[in-house]
């Protein structure tokens, strides 16, 4: 009687043996896969690495001599209002501000640009208190897209802001 | 005439030498990585075209959540300035911080500060699990009249000297724009007058003027 249990496979002469099974595997796949994980190791590693945005702020100067002198022709002002809005206006007309947007500031102030003398053209940029940080280096960040050499960043004054505030409410942003 | 047949060669190369040197190549990019330690504050920052990679040594890095609070921290190999600013804001401000609480800002990696002066204290015996949990004040900074960043900046301007100084701030997206000015105020009082903003890369748009430039000159740095 066979006890052996299992298969029951009897060895003897004229049963076939079991095939020997190569112990050589397909590394291809693996390979793949080393290859994969190096790309995405060497992506992640330059991608993560943050760059910096140089800025030099200008001294304050009290004595109003001393203080630089723009042509009122050659401004433009930017201020930086709520919920992304950018309010500008050319010259000193400050009662004339219109308001827009950043993708079509690029238009405005090339177009500004392009009217005015190079040496006299300075923009102007005043964040209000309701702008927020990414709106303040996104401008920064316009004009050295803009190629502008003059700008500056100034404080807004309160009839400005109590103007931007009353175009807000006109305009019927909360 | 039957024609002498050649041996048919197998399409089959052993890949064992390949995976070895995937795998080599592999093990060297993870070790090579450095990897970002977690950082205690989430801030993301606004892109740029800057192309300029952001400073790594004697950094006094000013941040900036999304809520307008402010902090401040040196990079981790300033040892001697970090405690040389501890000591100066002890004595200044007559806080009466003991050693361990001094060392607490000194030792802990990437410690950083966001309290007020009179905050300080108790700040500074947490251990740094503790601070993740607890709501951090930040340092007050968006009032002018009470701006406690003049007098950090003093004297992290002070323990630098003789080396440079890297101030660099990194804000938050959403975070408003008084803190930042409550940051350049301080900056501009202390004379500082070079800082830089960290930013996310991004290339410069089609046709702009500055793309323009880069594609006449064939350089790619933006400062």
């Amino acid at each position: 009687m066979d006890t052996s249990g299992g298969g029951g496979h009897k060895k003897g002469p004229g049963v076939k043996k079991g095939k020997k099974l190569s112990t050589r595997v397909d590394l291809t796949p693996m390979v793949d896969l080393g290859f994969l994980l190096i790309t995405f190791f060497i992506f992640t590693t330059t991608m993560s690495q943050p760059t910096a945005m140089r800025l030099f702020l200008p001294k304050d100067v009290q004595n109003p001599d001393e203080q630089n002198k723009v042509k009122n022709s050659a401004v433009i002002t930017l201020m930086l209002g709520k919920n992304d809005v950018i309010y500008y206006y050319e010259g000193d007309s400050a009662a004339a501000l219109k308001p827009t947007d950043f993708k079509k500031i690029r238009d405005i102030v090339i177009d500004k640009k392009r009217r005015t003398d190079a040496k006299d053209f300075v923009v102007v940029i005043k964040p209000t208190a309701d702008a927020t940080y990414k709106n303040t280096v996104n401008i920064l960040d316009e004009m050295t897209i803009d190629g502008i050499k003059r700008y500056a960043m100034v404080d807004i004054s309160p009839g400005e802001y109590q103007l931007i505030k009353a175009t807000e409410v006109a305009n019927g942003v909360k | 005439m039957g024609r002498a047949k050649l041996p048919r060669k197998s399409t089959n190369i052993d890949m064992t030498a390949m995976c070895d040197v995937a795998f080599l190549l592999l093990s060297f990019f993870i070790l090579a990585t450095k990897f970002k330690p977690p950082e205690a504050l989430s801030v993301v920052t606004p892109s740029s075209v800057s192309t300029k990679v952001a400073p790594e040594k004697d950094v006094v890095l000013v941040t900036i959540d999304k809520d307008g609070k402010v902090y401040l921290s040196v990079s981790d190999n300033n040892m001697s300035e970090k405690k040389d600013m501890i000591d100066a804001i002890n004595t200044s401000k007559n806080l009466g911080l003991s050693d361990a609480q001094k060392n607490n800002f000194v030792r802990i990696p990437n410690a950083y500060i966001g309290a007020s002066f009179g905050q300080l204290k108790s700040y500074l015996d947490k251990t740094p699990e503790q601070l993740q949990n607890v709501v951090k004040p930040g340092i007050p900074a968006v009032d002018s009249t009470n701006n406690e960043m003049i007098e950090w900046l003093r004297v992290a301007a002070t323990a630098f000297q003789g080396k440079k100084m890297n101030v660099v701030v990194k804000g938050d997206d959403a975070s408003k724009y008084p803190s930042f000015q409550g940051v350049i105020i301080a900056l501009k009082k202390n004379d500082l007058m070079k800082f830089q903003v960290v930013t996310s890369p991004v290339p410069p748009p089609l046709g702009s003027e500055l793309y323009n430039m880069q594609q006449q000159t064939g350089t790619k740095a933006v400062e």
